[in-house]
């Protein structure tokens, strides 16, 4: 399994990344500068990190989303390919209109660092197999985390499984409490939780994305 | 205002004075350069003469410290000190404080602070891997503090969560004496390959001299001045020297000057921190003994017709100061321009030891370097306070009156007992993936993933005491360092070595410089009892505003490792059902103790000495603990007394029922046991199976064993003396307004 993580100027969970999916997931990892307008071949899913990618600036993740790399990112998505950003990387995803939706500051308007119980909210290729209503812990740690979406959007989501996992308490007054969400496909995954970072410390709750991912690409080959 | 001075003017003693520089300053240059300095160079003068810049007052004194040791690669007078961690790899850290430009703008000074401090760590070729923060502000019914506490805890956010460095420990303290004038002390550590430390040398003659970075602006001309004087309440003036920080650029700056490190494309480096160019460029070719010619029009600015006295004092951020060969220059410059920054050659090194600086092709600035980096010094009387005997005064019969629950209630109210999530949580504590806990409690522990072939945990803590240190200085000292190893050890790790940050008033006045003076022997006492290296520091003087001096609050970062990787012992009660017991002396003294300021409404009493052997069999003990692999749970006993440190142990469990039953014991002093705080004491919960081989160890290790009581699952905490019940409260209640009480400002 081959993965590309994308270092934009600013990110800062590019090297966790790197280091859980090699570690943790088996994935063989190529980093990718933003000014590249080509991705590597044979890539079998691309990660878009957090950090603070042009610092925040304009909007989270509005700079980052017309990177050269992103024409690449979104003609490898419309083929099928997967994504997933996460944190600041699913930002970008919303910006980059490759996911429904934005994100916002936190109604508390304040930064929050901690781990949190997630409420898997639909049987999604990238949670798999873990079945609706069971629980997950991992790390947040975001200022404009707060997922907002039209109401009759939001339906389509739920009606069509996209809906990921949801907070358990609604720690940044997300719609619905959404944390994380696919695309119609379900080949773009959006999440602010970071998997990265409970893989082999903290909890182990990571791994199970991971996981999820090495299956989805399994039944693919 | 001073920038509408001509660079080339001939200063006067009164420009002089204006600048900070006194009479007898003004003398000695003019003797050593056989002429008056002209306006850009007296700005020179003024910088590198600041206490800020020379320690003209506190050099003789830190000279005191032990600062050599085997694992010890740099020691203080670079950008940061380094330690030997073994494998190939080694740690730099260091310790600065940001306290006069956090309490004119809370935001920016803080953010500023922590962007200082970590470029300090990369400047050594280290990536940083770790901050923390010391805190002091004042009391909660000061009407600043609530903005302050907001705007500084929000500006270490901004900055270290954006930066991508984890915030992973740190203490706040709240106390009236720092109402005018907050600390904001912000420690860095980072890691590096022994064989790619870099160090702030002009070497090589013909080398360029190359700056990179954000662009240079007016903002913080002056900055190191500022902060080497006292402050009087009409702070708005000073708004301009305060620095604007952009983590963004700071993240790009530490990329691309790690890369060009890698690359091995540069000879030596130094950041642009307080006196910006000025000091880099000079410390640098004092450390090489060589000389520089600046040309200053080369300087990128974002802003016009900016003078060369403003060029050489601006404090903008972002920003280093580099020598490269000429050959490797436009490689260097390549990386940079990856990350969309600026390097330019503004100069070179030449032969001889001077600095020339040129703008607008004209000499401003010729001054040999010895003469701008070894200042006179400044010849500082030492007394001891009148009242420090008055200061130890109890009053015993107050003491002895009231119940054991009316004083219980009233250490309840300390504001300082609180928890701090509401604050930590701000801080992204994980990024990094290395840190694995502590980030509330003790220590902060982070595994080294950086080294595959040798699993290791590196810790930290931050410590300090400045109501015992304004009560006993040696003492203060002492107990800092001392309360820290132990911290240390709580978490598994052997302490290596300390960086400091010490801040205090006024060197003028005779009392503050014996404080000073005291502090350091207690430090160094300690540390040579613990052979614990002082590898780097700083000190913050002119702490004082309007005439109010803040207690001397010297500030202890330690750091320390272990092989392998263990599991940790908790903090918290990791279950229901434990026998609690305490280690060290049952009676803890009271002099200095948060009790004395709830019950008595003063700090006062004598603090209790230190007894550094026993804080060696107490590490000792602690490392015998460690190897036994049985789960316990273990916390010191310091601020607040052994009260709040079974309540914190009890507070932070994952067990809503949590309970614990605690029996003084017989023929103790209630009050002594209870709330007392000299260290070392330690309390310990483990399984009742464990009970006698825990206390062997202790017999062995030569320290105190009191079984004190037991951990349940009733919810309640309950005191007993002689088998009757004392007092019995509900912990829920109890944890409410500890929950609570920082809540206001957030």
């Amino acid at each position: 399994m081959k993965a590309g993580v994308i270092t934009f100027p600013g990110s800062n969970c590019d090297d966790d990344c790197r280091y859980s999916l090699e570690k943790s997931a088996g994935f063989e990892v190529q980093s990718i500068w933003h000014k590249e307008s080509y991705l590597p071949p044979e890539l079998d899913l691309i990660v878009l990190p957090g950090g603070f990618s042009y610092g925040d600036y304009l909007r989270t993740g509005a700079m980052a989303a017309v990177s050269p790399i992103m024409a690449a990112v979104k003609e490898y998505a419309e083929k099928g390919g997967l994504v997933l950003g996460i944190c600041n990387g699913f930002q970008i995803l919303c910006e980059a209109g490759l996911l429904p939706g934005a994100l916002v500051k936190n109604q508390s308007y304040g930064f929050v660092c901690r781990d949190v119980v997630l409420e898997i909210a639909s049987s999604n290729p990238w949670t798999q197999p873990l079945t609706q209503g069971t629980f997950l812990s991992l790390p947040v740690a975001h200022g404009e985390g707060r997922y907002v979406i039209e109401p009759p959007q939001c339906q389509e989501l739920e009606e069509k499984g996209q809906i990921l996992f949801r907070y358990k308490e609604n720690i940044n007054g997300s719609t619905q409490q959404i944390a994380g969400i696919t695309n119609r496909g379900k080949n773009v995954c959006g999440m602010m939780p970071h998997p990265e970072r409970a893989s082999d410390l903290r909890s182990h709750d990571g791994l199970k994305i991971w996981n999820a991912i090495g299956a989805i690409l399994r039944e693919r080959k | 205002m001073s920038h509408l001075v001509p660079d080339l003017q001939v200063s006067t003693s009164q420009m002089a004075k204006g600048l900070g520089l006194s009479g007898e300053e003004f003398e000695w240059i003019e003797k050593k350069l056989g002429r008056k300095p002209n306006f850009a160079e007296l700005g020179i003068f003024s910088a590198m003469f600041s206490e800020h810049c020379s320690y003209k007052s506190s050099r003789k004194y830190l000279k005191r410290f032990p600062t050599q040791g085997k694992r010890v690669l740099q020691g203080p007078g670079e950008n940061a000190g380094i330690l030997d961690i073994g494998g190939g790899w080694a740690v730099a850290f260091k310790m600065e404080s940001h306290n006069h430009p956090s309490f004119i703008e809370p935001h920016q000074g803080a953010a500023t602070g922590v962007g200082g401090i970590l470029r300090d760590i990369f400047t050594m070729g280290a990536r940083p891997i770790a901050l923390m923060d010391s805190l002091c502000f004042g009391s909660p019914k000061n009407d600043k503090t609530a903005s302050l506490v907001k705007g500084v805890v929000k500006g270490i956010g901004d900055y270290g969560n954006s930066v991508g460095v984890p915030t992973v420990a740190g203490q706040t303290f709240f106390h009236a004496c720092y109402n005018q004038n907050p600390l904001v002390n912000a420690f860095a550590l980072g890691i590096v390959k022994k064989d790619e430390i870099f160090k702030g040398y002009a070497s090589g003659i013909g080398n360029c001299l190359v700056y990179a970075g954000a662009k240079t602006g007016r903002d913080g001309v002056h900055g190191a001045t500022m902060s080497s004087k006292e402050f009087s309440s009409d702070e708005e003036l000073e708004r301009p020297t305060v620095q604007v920080g952009d983590p963004f650029t700071e993240k790009l700056v530490l990329e691309a000057t790690l890369e060009v490190m890698r690359a091995g494309l540069i000879v030596g480096i130094q950041d642009m921190g307080a006196a910006g160019l000025t000091s880099s460029s000079f410390e640098m070719a004092a450390r090489a003994n060589t000389g520089l010619e600046i040309d200053l029009d080369k300087v990128p600015t974002r802003e016009k017709s900016m003078s060369a006295y403003e060029l050489l004092l601006s404090e903008s951020q972002e920003r280093m100061l580099l020598v490269c060969t000429p050959e490797k220059l436009s490689r260097v410059q390549d990386i940079y321009a990856k990350w969309d920054l600026h390097a330019e050659q503004i100069g070179v090194v030449t032969v001889g030891h001077s600095v020339r600086m040129s703008k607008d092709g004209k000499q401003v600035v010729d001054l040999p370097v010895e003469v701008v980096t070894e200042p006179p010094r400044a010849e500082r009387t030492m007394m001891a306070p009148s009242d420090l005997k008055q200061r130890w005064f109890i009053d015993r019969n107050r003491l002895l009156s009231g119940s054991i629950e009316s004083k219980f209630d009233r250490h309840m109210e300390a504001f300082n007992f609180a928890n701090p999530t509401s604050l930590v949580e701000q801080f992204d504590s994980m990024v990094g993936n290395r840190t694995e806990g502590g980030t509330f409690d003790d220590a902060a522990v982070l595994r080294l993933r950086d080294i595959p072939e040798k699993p290791m945990r590196i810790a930290m803590t931050v410590d300090g005491n400045p109501r015992v240190t304004w009560l006993w200085p040696l003492e203060g000292g002492k107990r800092a360092v001392a309360e820290a190893a132990i911290n240390l050890a709580l978490k598994g790790v052997d302490p290596i070595g300390i960086t400091d940050c010490l801040n205090f008033a006024s060197p003028e006045n005779p009392e503050v410089m014996w404080q000073f003076s005291e502090t350091i022997e207690g430090i160094s006492l300690a540390c040579e009892a613990l052979g614990l290296p002082v590898i780097s520091g700083n000190v913050s003087f002119y702490n004082e505003t309007d005439g109010k001096p803040i207690y001397p609050s010297p500030m202890i970062g330690m750091v320390g490792i272990s092989e392998g990787r263990s599991k940790l012992a908790h903090t918290q009660f990791h279950s229901t059902a434990l026998e609690l017991a305490l280690i060290g002396s049952p009676e803890g003294g009271l002099g200095g103790s948060l009790f004395c300021s709830q019950w008595l409404q003063r700090d006062c009493g004598q603090p209790e000495e230190t007894d550094l052997k026993s804080i060696i069999r107490m590490l000792n003990f602690l490392s015998k603990l460690r190897s036994k692999r049985f789960d316990y749970s273990c916390h010191d006993i310091s601020d607040g007394g052994l009260i709040h440190s079974v309540l914190e142990m009890a507070f932070f469990s994952r067990f809503d029922c949590i309970g614990a039953e605690i029996s003084i014991p017989q023929e103790t002093d209630v009050d002594g046991f209870l709330f007392g705080e000299s260290i070392p004491r330690i309390v310990l919960g483990f399984d009742s199976a464990e009970a006698t081989e825990v206390e062997m160890l202790a017999n062995q290790a030569g320290v105190k064993f009191t079984p004190i009581g037991i951990v349940n699952d009733k919810g309640t905490f309950v005191l007993k003396q002689g088998g009757a019940k004392v007092l019995e409260k509900q912990m829920a209640h109890l944890k409410e307004s500890w929950n609570n009480r920082w809540r206001c400002f957030f």
